[in-house]
């Protein structure tokens, strides 16, 4: 910035400040909470520093405590959201390449048709879609299973898309040097198309991670035994104990477990992921 | 051997009634070895042309020959080609070594044989420190390089370059045009090469195809092609500057046209037309003489050592010699 007025810098970075702090807040609350014992947090007011309990509450939450709500130990839910991002992001992206490489480079019969066919589904909501989705999936005896948790959510028209548009800017005469060197379609992609999309992959990596992860309508819709809950159900579940006092120190230390992965995904990603939303490679 | 017969050669765009014709049948024979250019103004339809004989256009008609093979229906890697395109097209992703590797690779060229072309290829083209570096971290002139090298390595039977200096700076154009020359001398291998320079044309060409609206308007060797050109646009556009063309010249017949180039004329005290002098350029060397003749426009280029006229002087000027007189039919554009 080329002002000459330091102020404006003093309050960019207060304001900014604040904005983490708002946002981080819960979350420094959140671990707060998970590191003391549940008699200490229901008091009012509620402890702001952490407590002595950390490694005590995290081993109950990781390993299954027996106490109250839910007994699965959350070491295997995290293992089925883990599998489900997993195959979901995966899956994603291998269906997306391949369409997005169908449609830009690719003339067939009826191509606008599936075009406009792929481009209508991003219409349509997910309310409208899940009652159809639910039957097709309980009819081809998904119900409960790692296919029917990540099959219908695998097929992207925005992941295509985006695609699309970075192959649209793939220069014809790579193309035609690539074929003029003797590589088929299939041998382009591997070759060429896909090692320059790399970046997308990533940032599309992320996100796809992160939204798989989260899945919880889908997944609460179609899986009733507990060995198939993801993480983000189970938490919940900690909380529907009736009558019983909830641990919230247990399920605060598994909220903040349940973090973890997809954090860990990010910073990983981090530098693949804005250079893919942001930068033209020539 | 690596001829190629171009019979009757037609390109359309479409099909049916509503078919563009953009090549209008071209009929050439090209000897094994020899470099040709073909050149003309831009739409003319020679980029068209080069991507047919390489393979990335299909062919409305006629038939491309490249040895004795019909290529007509043949995949552009089947056809022993190479080609060097005006962007370079390097692949970004790839080392220098591996761009220039990849043709060979897909190929099944064994891994010795890929490092002793690709090596021998960088040593021409004075690459060598260059190789484990990527195409983004070169300059433009070394990019070329590169995709010339990787032409090189595939040892085709013919070389495309479809405008390969046009990205370059002038100063760039010219040692690589050199280095063109240099690599054609040392391999001799069929080349043909696409521009809209006709400096360039003449320059590299032993023998030139100059086009025009998708017709082949000329096919001849850079020293026919400036003194019997075959049609006035031909000789308007080979020479610079262009030559003068006057359809009502003194001592001419109607319906024809008289061409003089400009450095065919020379400034004399009597006799001759009688030209009014609109102005006058100092280039150093030389000075151009800009005025009309009979009313139509007239360009005469003297040497740095005689006297020069001013704007606004009657002057008259004759033509050097009769040989330098070229009649064109003012309808069809051909030569009489």
């Amino acid at each position: 910035m080329v002002d000459r007025r330091p102020w404006i810098t003093v309050l960019s970075h207060l304001v900014l400040i604040v904005g983490v702090l708002i946002v981080a807040f819960p979350l420094y609350l959140a671990f707060v909470a998970s590191t003391h014992t549940a008699d200490a947090i229901v008091q009012s007011p509620m402890p702001l520093l952490p407590g002595a309990h950390l490694w005590e509450n995290y081993q109950a939450a990781l390993f299954g405590s027996g106490k109250l709500g839910s007994n699965t130990n959350v070491m295997h839910m995290m293992w089925v959201s883990f599998v489900t991002a997993m195959v979901i992001t995966v899956g994603k992206i291998a269906i997306s390449l391949l369409s997005a490489f169908a449609i830009v480079y690719f003339r067939f019969p009826f191509k606008m048709l599936c075009f406009w066919a792929i481009f209508l589904t991003l219409m349509l909501p997910v309310e409208v879609r899940i009652l159809p989705t639910y039957k097709v999936v309980a009819e081809l005896g998904m119900l409960n299973s790692y296919a029917g948790l990540t099959l219908p959510l695998i097929a992207s028209a925005t992941a295509t898309f985006l695609f699309r548009q970075f192959f649209l800017t793939v220069p014809d005469e790579l193309v035609e040097a690539a074929r003029i060197d003797g590589a088929g379609p299939m041998r382009f992609f591997k070759d060429v198309l896909v090692p320059l999309s790399k970046t997308s992959v990533a940032a599309l990596f992320v996100i796809q991670f992160i939204y798989g992860w989260n899945q919880y309508l889908w997944p609460l819709l179609m899986t009733t035994s507990e060995d198939m809950y993801p993480v983000v159900i189970g938490i919940k579940r900690m909380l529907a104990g009736g009558e019983a006092a909830v641990d919230w120190n247990i399920v605060m230390a598994t909220a903040i477990v349940a973090m973890l992965p997809p954090a860990a995904v990010v910073m990983l990603m981090q530098k693949w992921f804005v250079k893919g939303l942001v930068d033209t490679e020539k | 051997m690596a001829s190629i017969t171009l019979k009757n050669v037609v390109k359309r765009y479409g099909s049916g009634k509503t078919a563009v014709p953009v090549i209008h049948g071209v009929n050439a024979e090209i000897k094994d070895g020899e470099f040709i250019v073909i050149v003309g103004p831009s739409g003319c339809g020679k980029s068209t042309l080069l991507r047919m004989i390489a393979g990335l256009e299909e062919v409305s008609g006629g038939d491309i020959c490249i040895g004795d093979r019909v290529v007509n229906n043949l995949e552009p890697a089947q056809r022993d080609i190479a080609m060097v395109f005006q962007n370079y097209a390097l692949y970004p992703h790839m080392t220098n070594f591996e761009n220039m590797a990849y043709g060979l690779k897909i190929a099944k060229v064994p891994v010795e044989e890929i490092k002793q072309r690709v090596d021998k290829a960088a040593k021409i083209l004075e690459l060598g420190h260059l190789l484990d570096r990527k195409p983004r971290q070169l300059s433009g002139g070394q990019r070329q390089r590169v995709a010339m090298g990787r032409a090189i390595v595939r040892q085709p039977k013919v070389f495309l370059f479809d405008e390969p200096l046009s990205n370059l700076d002038a100063k760039l154009r010219a040692q690589t045009r050199i280095e063109i020359q240099k690599l054609h001398h040392e391999l001799g291998i069929t080349s043909l090469f696409v521009t809209h320079d006709q400096v360039e044309a003449m320059t590299l060409a032993q023998r030139m195809i100059v086009m025009n609206g998708g017709v082949m308007d000329q096919f001849g060797t850079p020293e026919e092609v400036y003194n019997t050109p075959a049609t006035t646009f031909v000789a308007s556009f080979i020479g610079s500057p262009p030559m003068n063309l006057l359809k009502n010249a003194p001592g001419g017949k109607p319906g024809q046209i008289l061409g003089i180039r400009p450095e065919h004329i020379d400034i004399v005290a009597s006799g001759g037309w009688a030209m009014e002098v609109i102005t006058v350029e100092l280039l150093g060397a030389e000075r151009l003489v800009y005025g009309t003749v009979g009313g139509e426009m007239v360009t005469v280029r003297i040497e740095e050592a005689h006297a020069f006229p001013k704007a606004g002087d009657t002057i008259r000027i004759q033509p050097r010699e009769e040989r330098r007189l070229h009649w064109f039919n003012a309808e069809t554009g051909k030569r009489i």
